[in-house]
């Protein structure tokens, strides 16, 4: 089947996920699509995969235009995805939830679904357990199960998300193998979106490069890793000066720190990050980045190895204690993990003074609150709730509720969303921070951003984490290979 | 004006007249006369001295509850063990009361703290399980609601039968001094008014004057921004209970001590139940809450005349209260039940593009 895309374009608000996509994917072959956080690979499958709409543009399945109403009506035509979360039913056994994606009219038919299962997991040399509860799968058997449910559907082309994040040494090995017969044996075509450059260069026959929305290049595979990072990352504009900080005494100490939740496992981090540094936390979203900053705020406890702040033991300390200790988390979802939006400012300013008295004092708060909107210029009033403010003012809402002093300040994407004049106004803020001693460790998915604004970089990738590089010495390029996996 | 705008500003005329509309057509369908059961209605509870009173000797528990559900409201707790936490108050003050022998005034500040402590443990369960055992405070309480009922008979028809034998009806009547003082041969006992006056103050001073409250109140609209903000939930969860259930215990403590002079079977008479109803159609604001209380007290005492006049069962004052939260929490709804009918599915949009 030939697949072709023309002009694929779709929009979130003023964002341009997909601006004028052309794309042709040919039979039996492996295509790779790479790109950086937000550059559109997802938006784009998920447009051919029939999970959204693209706002104008063509799907051409063999020179027939279509367009899908669902998932399922695009399986009905052959194309069917793999997301990196799988969508299944974590409660339903494995023959269930796979009766439940096949339309078989009143009466379930398990014998042949049993038989149908059995036949094509074999086929692809998967082991599953029919009767097993999806909860307890590991994500690379779920993986493997919407791998048979889809091929079982009928699909042509097959599209993978990060199909290697988070699944095992051995399954990622079934998984190349399988992928491997899928397009050679069997003509299906397969799309790896993905940004690990080498699993791309082993597997891949042919890669398509997005950047902000656009193609920007294709290659045959084998080629240079270097110009696809370059692809991918653009070129770097020059970087502005700006006066180097003075070691001071460290402020965080990680020791061989073990992190793990259910999709990555971090291991081995040791890291010491001075008063007055600002760290940067490079990596494509998910790479392991954000449970380090996690762990260090005391929201997701290590499994093993120490923390230290300002030489106290803080390993398992709670967050709230150590908000009292003098460390902040700013999350990027301010409006979701920080903001109230039924609270006023001045409800918000009451809430992050360190100090408490049984009555609240609402002249005084809101004075204190009138002085903070001006010294942090939130167009907004002390009664304002903070729902209303728009989203640069809530961003500097929640810097305005950092106490002073702060030992360490973490922070997720503290400029995301916000336009060139207030990212430049926050960064003022953060270097007065480290004028006054406090340690800014922060994870951006603007690589830029990362390179311009911090002294020290750690890069991470699939949960391990880089050589820590000099700022300073450092380039895109050499970002990009670690980000790519090449550490 | 848009609809919506207009909904806000006449609330809660619309949805009251709403429910006395469809309460007069079931009256119709019954072939009652409505003017005549109001009529009944009215009068069996403002009619003479006495109904009247009785009507403020019912309201005063049932607003005790409320304001109390006010604060577990506010903290975003479904607090509908709130009925297990009346009993649990009403049986921690008949225990002092059969078994404590000492002067009024202070028996009865015994009872009172017993009911306290009774209503606010019961309440503080339910907030340990939801904290530490993930166990959601609606199940939780339902489940200690029927503990506590079980708990009431097990004490009527066991150890505390009356001596003349056991009727699973009650207690034999406490000493007099246990009682609260009341008003006039009536059910109605003025301290416990000043009970409820002080309870309302507090809860009052609590929400809108003190750092606690507030940490309730971002608790209540966003757990996880109030987390980052440094609002321990477990905290402030197990406090919230906590004083709603010592609010509920009181409700209780007055249902035995001045409504009834013994712990009988469903001693609370279900107003922890209406205490939800109740805040729930003052749409959480607390100067509605004793209005509202005193007029659900009012059409739930009438209903009992209505019965005996007209031959209706007196579940209609329950009907007629039932249907106004209804048609409250519906009207309140009113613009988004419009708006899926009108638009298009909006189509799912991941946050990860």
């Amino acid at each position: 089947m030939r697949i072709e895309l023309r002009q694929i374009r779709k929009s979130f608000g003023p964002v341009k996920a997909n601006d004028g996509i052309d794309l042709i994917f040919e039979g039996g072959k492996i295509y790779g699509l790479l790109g950086e956080n937000g550059a559109g690979k997802s938006t784009l499958m998920k447009i051919l995969s029939g999970y959204q709409p693209p706002d104008s543009g063509e799907i051409l399945l063999d020179s027939h235009s279509k367009s899908f109403k669902s998932p399922a009506d695009a399986l009905k035509n052959g194309i069917g995805m793999v997301y990196q979360d799988p969508h299944d039913f974590p409660p339903f056994t494995i023959l269930d939830n796979y009766l439940l994606g096949k339309d078989t009219g009143l009466v379930l038919d398990f014998k042949d679904a049993r038989k149908e299962l059995t036949e094509l997991a074999s086929r692809y040399g998967f082991e599953v357990d029919l009767g097993a509860i999806i909860d307890n799968l590991s994500l690379g058997e779920r993986q493997q199960l919407e791998l048979i449910r889809l091929l079982a559907g009928g699909a042509q082309l097959l599209i993978l998300d990060e199909p290697t994040t988070g699944i095992s040494a051995e399954q990622k090995v079934l998984l190349f193998e399988s992928i491997h017969r899928l397009a050679k044996e069997e003509g299906k075509t397969l799309i790896l979106v993905s940004h690990k450059l080498d699993e791309v260069q082993e597997l891949c026959d042919y890669v398509f490069i997005l950047r902000r929305g656009q193609l920007v290049g294709e290659s045959e595979i084998p080629c240079q890793t270097s110009s696809l990072v370059e692809m991918m990352f653009g070129q770097v504009p020059s970087r502005s000066e700006r006066s180097s900080f003075i070691l001071g005494e460290p402020a965080v100490q990680l020791k061989n720190l073990k992190i793990s939740t259910y999709r990555l496992t971090i291991e081995d981090i040791n890291l010491t990050i001075q008063s007055g540094e600002v760290f940067g936390f490079a990596g494509l979203e998910g790479s392991g980045q954000k449970l380090v900053l996690q762990a260090c705020a005391g929201i997701l406890h290590p499994e093993a190895g120490q923390m230290l702040i300002n030489g106290t033991d803080t390993t398992v300390w709670s967050f709230h204690k150590l908000q009292k200790f003098g460390v902040a988390y700013v999350s990027a979802g301010r409006i979701e993990e920080g903001l109230v939006g039924d609270l006023s400012l001045t409800e918000h300013v009451i809430l992050s003074l360190p100090e408490h008295k049984f009555l609240v004092d609402w002249k005084g708060s809101r004075t204190e609150t009138q002085i903070r909107i001006e010294k942090y210029q939130i167009v907004g009033r002390p009664d304002t709730m903070a729902a209303e403010l728009s989203g640069g003012n809530q961003q500097r809402l929640l810097f305005a509720l950092l106490n002073t002093p702060l030992r360490l300040l973490l922070l997720e994407h503290p400029t995301r969303g916000l336009d060139v004049r207030s990212a430049d106004w926050i960064w003022q803020l953060l270097y007065q921070r480290r004028e006054e001693g406090t340690a800014i460790i922060f994870m951006s998915a603007d690589l830029d951003e990362i390179i311009e604004r911090s002294d020290r970089i750690a890069v991470f990738s699939g949960g391990k984490m880089s050589h820590v590089v000099e700022a300073h010495k450092t380039s895109v390029d050499e970002c990009g290979h670690l980000i790519g996996g090449q550490l | 004006m848009n609809f919506s705008k207009w909904l806000r500003v006449s609330w809660p005329v619309v949805p009251i007249l709403a429910s006395l509309i469809f309460t007069t057509v079931l009256l119709l369908g019954f072939g009652a006369n409505p003017i005549e059961s109001f009529q009944a209605m009215i009068e069996g509870s403002f009619g003479d001295r006495s109904k009247t009173l009785s009507v403020l000797a019912f309201w005063i528990p049932m607003l005790l509850a409320s304001t109390g559900l006010l604060v577990t409201f506010t903290a975003g707790l479904w607090n509908i063990g709130v009925e297990g936490q009346i009993i649990m108050g009403a049986v921690a003050a008949s225990w002092v009361a059969l078994k404590v022998t000492a002067p009024s005034p202070l028996l009865i500040g015994m009872e009172i703290l017993a009911a306290m402590a009774g209503g606010g443990l019961w309440a503080a369960i339910v907030g340990v399980l939801k904290t530490r055992g993930r166990v959601h405070e609606i199940f939780g309480g339902l489940a200690l609601n029927n503990l506590a009922i079980i708990l009431t008979n097990y004490l009527i028809s066991g150890p505390w039968q009356p001596p003349e034998g056991g009727t699973f009806r009650g207690t034999q009547p406490f000493q007099e001094a246990a009682l609260l003082p009341r008003f006039a041969e009536s059910r109605f006992s003025p301290i416990s008014l000043v009970f409820v006056i002080i309870a309302f103050g507090l809860v009052l001073l609590s929400l809108s004057g003190t750092y606690w409250g507030l940490k309730l109140k971002a608790l209540g609209k966003n757990p996880r921004s109030a987390f980052f903000l440094g609002v321990s939930s477990e905290r402030e969860t197990i406090l919230a209970m906590l004083f709603c259930g010592a609010l509920a215990g009181i409700a209780g403590a007055v249902r035995v001590l001045s409504w009834f002079d013994s712990l009988r079977q469903s001693i609370s008479g279900g107003i922890g139940y209406l205490a939800l109803l109740v805040v729930m159609l003052a749409m959480f604001r607390i100067f509605w809450v004793p209005i509202i209380a005193f007029f659900f007290s009012a059409v739930l005492n009438g209903s009992i005349t209505l019965q005996l006049r007209t031959q209706l069962h007196s579940s209609l004052g329950g009907i007629l209260t039932g249907v106004m939260v209804l048609f409250v929490l519906l009207f309140g709804n009113l613009n988004a039940l419009r708006r899926k009918r009108t638009e298009e599915n909006v189509e799912i949009v991941d946050e990860q593009r």
